[in-house]
């Protein structure tokens, strides 16, 4: 009886395997960052995509680090993160072709209505932070390692603070979770700007800084390197690379609005 | 503005209109995890009743193994079954990542120790009653482990009850395997956990009283198929 | 024609439970047909014989052999507990079931178990779940299971202990059809009336030891033991 039932286990396996191996010929895996995914321009660009060079895109929502770290086990064909550091050492590593920078958004500080801290008057970046740790004022950090968790540990690093203490939470999660954290407790978080735009849950909280040069966001296409890999669809990354840089998908990337706002900032270069 | 009476509308709004996203991820969260909870019973039932009347030496060792099995959080069975199936991984060759099959995978390793455990203590019950009866009669091994499944069927498919229970409303391992990917891999819970994450609490409880709905309906159909209670007290 | 597997011969045969001396040592033989009836106080090791000649106790020392060698004894043989052993089923499944473990076709099995029940009064109950049977029932439907492998040799546990007297004498003539039939029968009481009118043979067992056999006439006017001569004047024994 065991037997058999592991016989008949292992013959549905291998029918489904077969069965999805086929009818996925034409699917593009990628990796993508939780803010990308939350912005919602994903639903507007996959349409398209899909007319104009026939491929399916599969979007794995996850953090910076675990999307570079599924690129690196070959598990998607390309990713799309926005972490510099991260990524070029993940290129060094031999783990990707090339690194393709597609649009840039912005990173704002979102606090609680009656900003306590009085943030909004600071003039840089950093400066709205530093009111914030000075008036201890709770502040949710991710805290997973995430481009976006990396970008406030930067501004951290340029205000010279080293953020300790009750009034600073690391959640550990994505952009949503960490922002629902942040209304729960009222308290100041660094948010992209799509994430934030498009959160349903805003309760108290309103954004209190933004504009500063250095919360700049640079997206870029990174696929993933065939040779390491030849299970990954390099044709397939390729042919989505060169949509992604092209004329249409500039005009769709600057024209996204959400309320009546712009998000992304198309600035890829042709080669 | 309440949560819980905007989802309750939300979700109706959903079933009325018959939602195509709707209906695409309810039909693959009860594909996989009815996949998964026959793979975990196929497999489960007989270890439970090979365990419930066989006496070997490790048979202590390897029931409080599955006991503490039954702990193993989904996010660590995600993860082993990730890295098994990842490209870089020893099975990566098989291309099974990120598609339904190895959502079954990990969501069968989740309950399997949980139907076996459930069908070994009913077994176990039951042969302390049929033991010198089949014993009598002749009964072979096999025929002993057939007349004890069957007769003890109804409190096996509570074990597998239970394990559909468990696998239904997983989301961790399921999220780490599967990708939550539109239109491939989304099931009921990683949707939750996706409108969460974007704040919309409404739609998130709307998929999470669908999920609800949907377990009370496979348990009273599953009851109401073999008259658990309309029959005698077996 | 199959080799009868009586004769059944113990040797020497010592039963022991975690020190305790249970039954034995004893040797016997059962042979030819009829009804032995077991008899003697509680905790005198009736039960525990049984059991061993039937096979389901590992014994600690000695031999029980059967003439038809080891292979298949126990299927040509049945049991009947003191408790009955039902299984959750069905009363003609119940009784059909030895029949499907040995492969006969399910339709056959229950034309059979159907003229079992029929024999012994459960006719109206085929349908039933045996767990909603009364005492008496539930004991006549372990007796039509047992009788439907038409065994050589049917061993019966107090077969009527805790019964009312029809039901008992229902059981009673079942048994002296399924022996005047050729079944071997060995079976222990503490009924004394029922060990009259059945037994064409007693054995007196006392502290696990086989203390007398006789013939029943014999063992009823003049027991040749003060054990058992005490038993039947209903003396507590010791």
């Amino acid at each position: 009886m065991k037997l058999k039932s592991l016989a008949f286990v292992a013959t549905a396996v291998l029918a489904l395997t077969i069965n999805l191996a086929a009818a996925r010929a034409e699917d593009l895996k990628m990796a993508v960052t939780t803010s990308f995914a939350n912005s919602g321009l994903a639903e507007v660009l996959l349409p398209k995509i899909k007319e104009d060079t026939g491929l399916n895109v599969q979007l794995l929502v996850v953090g910076t680090g675990q999307a570079l770290a599924l690129g690196a086990a070959g598990d998607v064909d390309a990713v799309l993160v926005h972490a510099r550091a991260a990524e070029e050492k993940w290129l060094a590593e031999g783990n990707g072709t090339h690194r393709r920078e597609i649009m840039y958004n912005d990173f704002i500080i979102v606090g609680p209505s009656a900003d306590p801290a009085g943030a909004a008057k600071a003039e840089k970046a950093t400066g709205a932070l530093t009111a914030i740790a000075k008036a201890k004022a709770p502040f949710v950090s991710r805290g997973d390692d995430s481009g976006t968790h990396k970008m406030e540990q930067r501004l951290w690093k340029a205000a010279g603070i080293d953020p300790q203490g009750d009034w600073y939470r690391a959640v550990g999660q994505g952009m949503g979770a960490a922002l629902n954290t942040a209304a729960g407790m009222n308290a100041y978080i660094l948010a992209d700007r799509a994430s934030w735009l498009n959160f349903g849950n805003k309760a108290d909280l309103k954004l209190v800084f933004e504009g500063d040069p250095v919360l700049f966001n640079q997206y870029a296409y990174l696929p993933v390197n065939p040779e390491k890999y030849p299970s990954v669809n390099a044709d397939g990354a390729q042919r989505l690379e060169e949509w992604l840089v092209s004329d249409t998908a500039k005009q769709l990337i600057n024209d996204y609005k959400i309320a009546g706002q712009t998000l992304f900032v198309f600035n890829a270069k042709a080669e | 503005m309440n949560s819980i009476s905007l989802g309750l509308a939300e979700a109706w709004r959903l079933l009325i209109t018959f939602d195509a996203d709707l209906f695409e991820i309810t039909a693959l969260s009860l594909r996989v995890t009815l996949s998964a909870t026959l793979v975990a019973t196929l497999i489960g039932l007989p270890l439970g009743a090979w365990l419930a009347i066989n006496r070997f030496r490790m048979r202590r060792v390897v029931i409080a193994l599955l006991n503490a099995l039954m702990g193993l959080p989904p996010v660590v069975v995600g993860l082993l079954v990730y890295v098994v199936f990842s490209r870089s991984g020893p099975l990566g060759v098989l291309g099974l990542l990120y598609t339904p099959t190895v959502m079954v995978i990990a969501q069968a390793i989740i309950i399997t120790p949980i139907v076996t455990s459930i069908a070994h203590q009913a077994i176990r019950d039951l042969w302390a009653d049929y033991h010198d009866l089949l014993i009598s009669l002749n009964a072979t091994r096999w025929q002993r482990i057939q007349a004890l499944i069957w007769d003890g069927r109804r409190a096996l498919m509570t074990a597998a009850l239970a394990g559909f229970g468990r696998a239904i409303g997983e989301v961790g391992a399921v999220m780490i395997v599967g990708g939550n990917i539109d239109h491939a891999t989304r099931i009921l819970t990683t949707a939750i956990a996706l409108e969460t994450g974007k704040g919309e609490f409404g739609m998130a409880l709307a998929l999470g009283f669908i999920l609800i709905g949907l377990a009370i309906a496979v348990n009273l159909a599953v009851h109401i198929l073999s008259r658990t209670e309309t029959g005698s007290r077996w | 024609m199959v080799t009868p597997i009586l004769p059944l011969t113990l040797r020497d045969v010592e039963l022991r439970r975690g020190g305790r001396r249970i039954l034995g040592p004893l040797s016997l033989t059962v042979s030819g047909a009829g009804i032995t009836v077991l008899m003697g106080p509680n905790g005198s090791g009736k039960t525990s014989l049984l059991r061993v000649m039937h096979g389901l106790e590992r014994i600690t020392r000695g031999t029980v052999d059967w003439q038809g060698g080891a292979q298949d004894v126990r299927a040509r043989q049945a049991f009947v507990f003191q408790t009955p052993i039902l299984m959750r089923r069905k009363v003609a499944d119940c009784i059909a079931y030895p029949l499907h473990l040995d492969g006969v076709p399910r339709k056959a099995a229950r034309a059979r178990a159907a003229e079992m029940a029929a024999a012994v009064g459960l006719a109206d109950a085929l349908d039933k779940p045996s767990a909603v049977l009364s005492g008496g029932e539930k004991q006549k439907l372990a007796l039509a299971r047992a009788l439907i492998r038409t065994p050589e040799v049917l061993f019966l546990d107090e077969p009527c202990a805790n019964l009312d007297g029809r039901s008992t004498r229902e059981i009673e003539s079942i048994l002296t059809r399924a022996r005047d039939a050729g079944t071997r029968i060995v079976m222990s009481t503490h009924d004394l009336g029922q060990a009259r009118r059945l037994a064409d043979e007693v054995w007196f067992l006392y502290g696990g030891l086989l203390v007398e056999t006789a013939a029943s006439a014999a063992f009823f006017a003049a027991p040749r033991t003060a054990q058992a001569a005490a038993y039947l004047k209903g003396d507590l024994l010791p």
